[in-house]
């Protein structure tokens, strides 16, 4: 018996991933469908609807990320979390919006890409999202403490703006978020993609690029599982196109490329890989806080310029949270039990591109993400520790718990000794769990071939059909929440496409309509 | 034991969660097999060769105790169970950490992953927020 028949479509421009990336780029190419052209957005997650979102771990994770939420690292000592749904990662990010840092933009040194340029399309979608400061009212105490603690510890602590309409505090966002209020690419970018035609067809991965064309395998749903069935049939398909635009994300995108052996791919793909690795840290107070119930991350500490670090408030679920508290035994068991007062912290360090750490792919095209822990990487990670520590016991902790001290947690007698017992000699790789959920860099921007991936604009050096609109454009990490940043980077390579429409997408009766 | 992965060796793993969380010495059988499957729902779209390799894992360290200890770790005590697998924990070799940080991280995937245990905890995270909590 041979292969199954392959189907053959064609369109204009096929844009693969539905991301922050993906669905900001399939937005903006709607002029192009109004002049007559089809554009298509592939998607390998499915469609899950709010309803479908209860809250439960290890029902969402499986349903929402790819490998569960814990993508382990060559290596095996971090574990990545990213989307593989329709709207990416914005299904389940937590929708802390913020504008691109002018400093890091500035350093990242690609010719054409201005901080002011990009600083106004995040403001665009921005405003799309509704991005606004929560109201007093509506901040629980996990977040007032940490308020309350970085003032009386020194630390400036700052408002988040998040992109919500009628959050009512579920605090399960990053497990979907099951009123609908998160303001994802899955609830404003791809809808008012599809309303002005953009055809989506999500359960479909792309398995390989060719010359201007797409190999997908479109999959059924399996039995039981989240999420509405694929708008196509099941089946592999061979579809052409004039443009084809990768927003697979920090991984899926530089893996994509490295499988399918184009000819004259720049040979820095993969490269220049980083992703704000963090900490999750727990302080346990005298009396219960309401920390399970009202929006997660409302403030933040940006010590990124002078310490390599920022602070963020975070909640996160029983396993999780069992997961990265370093140890096991009584003490673990203790502080677990402890859940209703406990404030967390979630620490990142602004990691920098270096080499080695870098996206690469298997024999069975599969991603491998190599990455070590820099002493500069591990410093931050400490700084940022023993800040936190300091926090939460300003703020009335009796006990602190930090992965990077032996044993890792800090009585209020240790306060004074913060520096001493939080120290680089106990971050020790395999034993401490670091996660890390901003993925950046692998297609990176800049001159040429012999620096980067693409120009500014997305266009992959000596491929002019071939573009790139995701958070693999980074040439370095951003120091903060990436999302708005992706998605006005995502803006110009759609002003890109449409700018060179004429000549990269003839009106061609070839690219028959489908 | 309901599951395949650990199925030969499952007093071995039974013996290690509960020194790992400790609470678990509680579990009646169907707290046990409810554990077992939610860790074996984790490792379903694992390759093959990682389940191989964590029951190998889960043998070693039953067996190691006898080179300090002159017992396997079944036979040990609490208290001399979590000092070893403190040493483990501890190893000099990533590929013992890395292999204990993965097996504990399923220990408690079983144990918190329980809708019970949330309950026992006092997570009480709900869809409805604010409205049920006021
Ligand atoms: C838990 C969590 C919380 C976060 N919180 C915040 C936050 O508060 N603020 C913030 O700014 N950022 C946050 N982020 C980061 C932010 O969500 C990401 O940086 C951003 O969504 C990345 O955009 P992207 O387009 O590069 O990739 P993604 O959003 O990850 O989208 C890539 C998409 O491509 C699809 N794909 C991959 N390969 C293929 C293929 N071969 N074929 C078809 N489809 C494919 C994937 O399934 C996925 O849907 C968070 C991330 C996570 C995981
Ligand atoms: S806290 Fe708000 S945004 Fe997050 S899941 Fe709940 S309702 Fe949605």
């Amino acid at each position: 018996m041979g292969d199954p028949p392959v189907i053959e479509k064609a369109y204009d421009v096929v844009i693969i991933g539905s991301g922050a990336g993906g669905g900001a780029v399939a937005q903006e190419l709607a002029p192009l469908v109004r002049e007559g052209r089809n554009v298509l957005l592939i998607e390998q997650g499915p469609r899950i609807s709010p309803e479908e979102c209860n809250g439960v771990e290890l029902d969402m994770a499986p349903a929402l990320y790819q490998d569960d939420g814990g993508f382990l690292t060559a290596d095996g000592t971090m574990t990545l979390a990213f989307g593989r749904v329709y709207g990416g990662s914005t299904f389940v990010y937590t929708g802390t919006s913020m504008q691109p840092p002018e400093r890091v933009i500035r350093n990242w040194n690609v010719p054409g890409v201005e901080h002011s340029d990009l600083d106004a399309r995040a403001r665009k979608f921005a405003a799309q999202n509704n991005v606004h400061y929560l109201a007093d009212e509506l901040i629980n105490e996990n977040n007032r403490l940490f308020v309350d603690g970085c003032r009386r510890a020194g630390y400036v602590a700052q408002q988040f703006p998040i992109n919500v309409r009628g959050c009512n505090g579920a605090s399960i966002c990053n497990l979907g978020c099951h009123s609908g209020a998160k303001q994802g690419t899955h609830r404003v970018q791809l809808p008012a993609a599809e309303q002005a035609g953009v055809e989506v067809v999500t359960r479909a991965e792309a398995l390989r690029i060719e010359e201007r064309a797409v190999i997908v395998r479109v999959l059924n749903k399996p039995d039981g599982a989240k999420g509405q069935p694929s708008e196509w049939p099941s089946g592999d398909y061979r579809i052409r196109a004039g443009a084809i635009i990768l927003a697979a994300g920090a991984v899926g995108s530089p893996a994509l490329l490295l499988r399918s052996h184009l000819p004259g791919l720049p040979r820095r793909v993969g490269e220049g890989f980083t992703c704000h690795p963090a900490h999750i840290l727990v302080g346990e107070h005298p009396r219960p806080i309401t920390n399970d119930v009202g929006h997660p991350k409302s403030f933040f500490v940006d010590r990124a310029e002078e310490e390599g670090y920022v602070l963020e408030t975070c909640m996160y679920f029983p396993f999780t949270t069992a997961k990265n508290l370093a140890g096991f035994g009584e003490p673990h068991s203790t502080l677990m039990r402890a859940f209703p007062r406990l404030q967390m912290i979630l620490v990142l360090a602004c990691d920098k591109a270096v080499p080695g750490n870098r996206v690469t792919v298997d024999r069975d095209g599969a991603p491998r993400v190599h990455y070590r822990f820099t002493d500069e990487t591990i410093a931050a990670l400490i700084r940022a520790t023993r800040a936190s520590a300091r926090i939460f016991f300003a703020a009335g902790a009796l006990r602190v718990h930090a992965p990077s001290a032996n044993p890792p947690l800090l009585e209020a007698s240790d306060a004074d000794r913060i520096d001493e017992r939080i120290d680089a000699r106990h971050f020790k790789p395999g034993k401490i769990s670091v996660s890390a959920a901003h993925l950046m860099g692998g297609c990176g921007m800049g001159r040429s071939a012999a620096d980067s991936v693409t120009d500014s604009y997305g266009r992959v050096h000596g491929i002019p059909w071939l573009r790139v609109a995701d958070a693999s454009l980074f040439p370095d990490s951003l120091e903060i929440n990436p999302y708005l940043t992706i998605m006005a980077l995502a803006d110009r390579v759609a002003e890109g496409i449409r700018q060179d429409a004429g000549s990269l997408l003839p009106m061609n009766e070839a690219v028959s309509r489908c | 034991m309901s599951n395949a992965t650990f199925a030969p060796v499952r007093d071995r793993f039974r013996t290690i969660a509960r020194t790992i969380v400790p609470e678990a010495e509680a579990l009646d059988e169907g707290g046990w097999v409810e554990l077992e499957r939610i860790v074996e729902q984790g490792l379903a779209s694992r390759p093959s060769s990682v389940r191989r390799q964590l029951r190998l894992f889960v043998r070693a360290l039953d067996l190691l105790p006898l080179l300090r200890f002159g017992r396997t770790f079944r036979a040990l005590d609490h208290q001399r169970r979590t000092r070893f697998l403190l040493a483990v924990q501890d190893a000099p070799f990533l590929l013992v950490r890395r292999g204990f940080w993965g097996l504990r991280t399923l220990v408690f995937m079983g144990y918190y992953g329980r809708a019970s245990t949330a309950a026992t905890i006092g997570y009480r995270a709900d869809v409805r927020g604010w409205e049920i909590r006021r």
